[in-house]
């Protein structure tokens, strides 16, 4: 009787051993994974975005993704008549940049525009004359655009109005890439600023 | 003595507005639109189109259809829903208008409702406010005149304490209360 309760306490002893081991394993692998996170490691499935494009920039010169190679760079998709996401995401860019000073002198920031029939290189130039300079405008033909569409995984599509005109529905996510060309991380137009400017940060430090 | 006179006047009052005929009765209180703060905001140059908000608040007891507007520097104003899912920016035309039921409040603001100003003709100009015209199914035209907020702003002024102080920035000029029949 006495063998057996010294067992089952023992017993009880060794479960709540392997209770404690299996706990310490569950946070070690999330303590991993959040370091992993911290430290800016690329997020799941980023190999799938991004790729070779031939686009022509703001100035009117052809820029390949070549030119993006060793350098982290934010990129995302939008077009002038837009009313709202893009003016917005180009202004809190341009803010985001102030904030970052010097810092941000290592990021490139791309605006590709999803209406290459109405964005000209020079339309786009005088557009972004209102943004920050860091800030590079591209566009090209629509077979260009299309290819640099379909790349980075971006939805866009031609909406028309009432007035003949149309407009665009398009993916508004600003992907963040590292120097090697792998996706970082992305930014939201409905998270707040302070992550915004937090995930540019550690951007521009990992390089 | 005082207070009981004035609840025989107040009976008295309800009486006579209960025997109003139906018509003017529905009319006046239907038509009851109230517009607070429209606003649109400064645009990169070069920009052909901008978008308009506003607070409007329907205090008639018959709902009523925002169908249509016009501002000064724009070929055509839309009433468009812009929605966000999966990352994915959407813009829609509001067809039918957009209705606004006996007592709500309808907030046009980034990221939700807004009027479409469509073609410009002209930048909007900080502290330059552009008139406009609104048209409701009920209410008729209703006249307003958009302040001009800065390039990115989500908000006009200091959010929702703006009153007549401010007026000299032009932040305050568009407030309009209409409450008159069709």
């Amino acid at each position: 009787m006495a063998a057996g309760t010294v067992l089952s306490r023992l017993r009880l002893a060794l479960w709540g051993l392997v209770a404690v081991a299996a706990f310490a394993a569950g946070a070690l692998f999330l303590g991993n994974l959040q370091e992993a996170a911290r430290q800016g490691s690329s997020l799941p499935g980023a190999a799938r975005f991004g790729g070779d494009f031939q686009l022509v920039d703001h100035n009117g010169q052809a820029f390949s993704s070549e030119a993006l190679k060793g350098k982290p760079h934010a990129l995302f998709f939008g077009f002038t008549h837009c009313p709202d996401i893009c003016p917005t995401t180009l202004f809190e860019m341009t803010k985001h940049l102030e904030e970052l000073g010097s810092k941000a002198d290592a990021l490139k920031i791309f605006f590709v525009t999803v209406d290459p029939a109405r964005d000209t290189p020079e339309h786009l130039k005088k557009y972004l004359s209102a943004f920050d300079e860091r800030i590079t405008g591209l566009t090209g033909t629509p077979d260009q655009v299309a290819k640099a569409v379909k790349a980075y995984r971006v939805f866009a599509e031609k909406v028309p109005t009432g007035d003949g005109d149309y407009t665009m529905n398009h993916t508004a996510t600003v992907y963040l890439f590292d120097a090697k060309g792998t996706l970082a991380s992305t930014l939201s137009w409905q998270e707040d600023e302070k992550t915004r400017l937090a995930k540019l940060k550690r951007l521009a430090d990992r390089g | 003595m005082t207070n009981r006179l004035l609840a025989v006047l107040a009976v008295l009052v309800a009486c006579v507005a209960t025997n109003m005929p139906d018509q003017v009765r529905a009319g006046e209180k239907a038509a009851g639109i109230k517009i607070e703060k429209p606003w649109t905001r400064v645009t990169p140059p070069g920009a052909k189109v901008a978008a308009g908000f506003m607070t409007i608040t329907n205090t008639g007891n018959e709902a009523d259809r925002l169908v249509s507007g016009s501002v000064a520097l724009a070929k055509t104003v839309e009433i468009h829903e812009m929605s966000m899912k999966d990352g994915i920016m959407r813009m829609n035309e509001v067809d039918a208008g957009l209705e606004i039921a006996p007592g709500a409040t309808v907030v046009l603001k980034p990221g939700g409702y807004h009027l479409m100003f469509m073609g410009l003709t002209a930048e909007p100009q900080e502290g330059q406010p552009v008139k406009g015209k609104l048209k409701f199914e009920k209410a008729g035209e209703v006249a307003v005149e958009f302040a001009v907020a800065p390039l990115g702003a989500k908000s006009i002024g200091g959010g929702d304490k703006m009153t007549g102080s401010h007026e000299k920035d032009g932040m305050d000029h568009g407030n309009h209360h209409m409450n008159h029949g069709k």
